[in-house]
């Protein structure tokens, strides 16, 4: 219980009142916990409840039924929401939405100062975060000047300044080019990996869920895979058939196999295809 | 096209100009202005001027910079200028057609026109050493006794952040927007006014739907961020009267004493 970062107790989620034509069940009786430290990436086409599901993380929405516990806390209880939100931090996919202010630094600082936090532990945290994130350079820079991926990466900062155990990434690559993609994911991967943060990384690119230690795809508002990205991967026409893209690698030596090559099919990267072979 | 506007006309540095405490400027740019509508005569203007001039010199903001601020206001002080020449009474000078040019006139027309020109440069002044941001903050200090009468000082200043934040995002995209429309054959830049104004719908339209997108996703991403109104919040930025701030303080009012002292002399 204790090393649950996040629990989801037969969660369902529904738009609309009872009895509304327009009511649509967006999440269907999800159970799911997330340990501290796991790299999570959730994968879906849109529609699928994936963002639903991100929102109930950090009480932004709270759950028609069942129950969600952040480090043991029920969302639904409104005096721990703030410290909810404090711990499981969350970044969105439009990275101009999310900037408040117009200094980069002092909008990395909104988090903290929002928790009233003394100015001069303000100015450590700020700093720490534009370090991790690599946007020191920028600290005085106008957010609508730099590129996509430069943005997101602020936005990253602004959440590590609020010093969370875990951080909620709705789409965080979606607007951005390759480039901005590429900045964000090897961000994450350091989070993760150096910072000891529990990552969750709601996506739709299929590539982007090779780092994670664990994958799962929604579709029409539940679970209908689990696994570890190779396990996944493995399963080419299944995943196929849920609407995702493998990554081309995987695919190109799926279809080796299929052709009688020797290859094994959990492969993620080039250098691994290039090395089976 | 739309991107070269700037907002405010914030000229940076790190002179003792710039380093004063928002707050401090301006109640000095308030002291200003109310001395100038105290002054009677023509000697205390050259007060004023040697004001002007010595923080002028002492911000290191260029003169044109601060010239730039009269230019669309020249109209106004030409109007001001020939209604004060012609409707003057007085001792007639001389006659244009049915209007009378007076000494009183020409003289209450020079002392309006540098009254005005004298606030103008006065006050851009303030907003060329004070970036936008340090001078929200100055004026949610300055007004947070209002609190206590229930004014939202707090979500005031925080509406003009998010202004500021948003103004150029918003010009990016009306650009976009713009050249997405005259793509597809709109037109933007001929016909009348009436015309124009019709043109601009397919323009604001999709401007306002995306305005308000942002709005909502911005409101819950500040949530997300524990925002919750300005209870118990701190600042990475402390504002801080220092000794300077006090002591150009004291010698300000001082000075501005004198010249609505004048008046009464």
């Amino acid at each position: 219980m204790v090393d649950d970062m996040i629990r989801f107790e037969n969660v369902t989620y529904k738009y609309g009142a009872d009895g509304d034509d327009n009511q649509l069940v967006a999440v269907q009786d999800i159970n799911l916990s997330v340990k501290k430290g796991e790299y999570l990436v959730i994968l879906g086409h849109n529609g699928s409840g994936k963002s639903t599901l991100s929102k109930l993380m950090n009480g932004l929405l709270l759950p028609t039924e069942g129950n969600v516990y952040v480090n043991g806390m029920n969302t639904k209880e409104e005096e721990n929401i703030w410290k909810i939100r404090k711990i499981a931090g969350m970044v969105f996919q439009n990275p101009d939405n999310q900037l408040v202010a117009t200094i980069v630094e002092e909008d990395v600082a909104f988090g903290p100062e929002n928790l009233g936090i003394p100015p001069e532990e303000i100015r450590r945290r700020v700093d720490k975060a534009l370090d991790i994130v690599e946007m020191a350079e920028y600290k005085k820079h106008a957010p609508h000047l730099l590129s996509g991926g430069q943005k997101q990466r602020v936005a990253i900062a602004g959440i590590l300044a609020m010093e969370p155990e875990c951080v909620i990434l709705d789409e965080p690559t979606a607007m951005l080019d390759p480039v901005g993609r590429a900045e964000v994911i090897s961000t994450l991967k350091k989070l993760n990996r150096q910072e000891k943060k529990s990552i969750i990384l709601i996506t739709h690119y299929m590539d982007e869920a090779v780092e994670g230690d664990r994958v799962l795809i929604m579709e029409k508002g539940r679970i209908v895979m689990e696994g570890t990205p190779k396990d996944i991967f493995c399963q080419v026409d299944k995943v196929k058939e849920l609407g995702l893209d493998v990554p081309q690698v995987t695919e190109l030596a799926y279809e080796l196999k299929k052709e009688g090559f020797d290859v094994p099919c959990d492969i993620l990267t080039v250098e691994e295809l290039v090395d089976a072979l | 096209m739309l991107r070269d506007i700037t907002i405010g006309q914030y000229f940076p540095g790190d002179t003792i100009v710039h380093r004063l405490d928002p707050r401090t400027k301006i109640l000095i740019a308030i002291m200003f202005i109310v001395s100038l509508f105290f002054i009677k005569s023509f000697y205390p203007y050259l007060f004023i001027l040697a004001f002007v001039v010595l923080t002028v010199r002492l911000s290191k903001v260029p003169f044109r910079y601060v010239l730039k601020g009269l230019k669309p206001l020249i109209l106004i002080i030409l109007i001001t200028f020939t209604i004060n020449i012609f409707m003057t009474k007085g001792e007639v000078l001389f006659s244009i057609g049915p209007l009378d040019v007076t000494k009183e006139g020409i003289r209450q027309a020079v002392f309006m026109a540098l009254r005005l020109i004298f606030l103008i440069t006065g006050t851009s002044l303030l907003t060329l050493t004070t970036s936008p941001i340090s001078l929200t903050d100055g004026i949610e200090k300055l007004m947070s006794p209002l609190r206590r009468f229930n004014v939202p000082v707090h979500e005031l200043a925080m509406m003009m952040t998010i202004a500021l934040r948003f103004i150029p995002t918003l010009l990016e995209e009306t650009d976009k927007i713009m050249k997405a429309q005259t793509a597809r054959g709109a037109d933007f830049e001929s016909g009348n006014i009436v015309k124009r104004a019709k043109n601009l719908v397919p323009l604001l339209v999709p401007l306002f739907i995306n305005a308000f997108r942002r709005a909502d996703e911005l409101a819950i991403a500040m949530e997300a961020r524990c925002y919750r109104g300005g209870h118990n919040r701190t600042r990475l930025n402390e504002l801080k009267f220092t000794r300077n701030d006090v002591l150009v303080l004291i010698i300000t009012t001082v000075f501005f004493g004198v010249i609505v002292s004048t008046r009464y002399i």
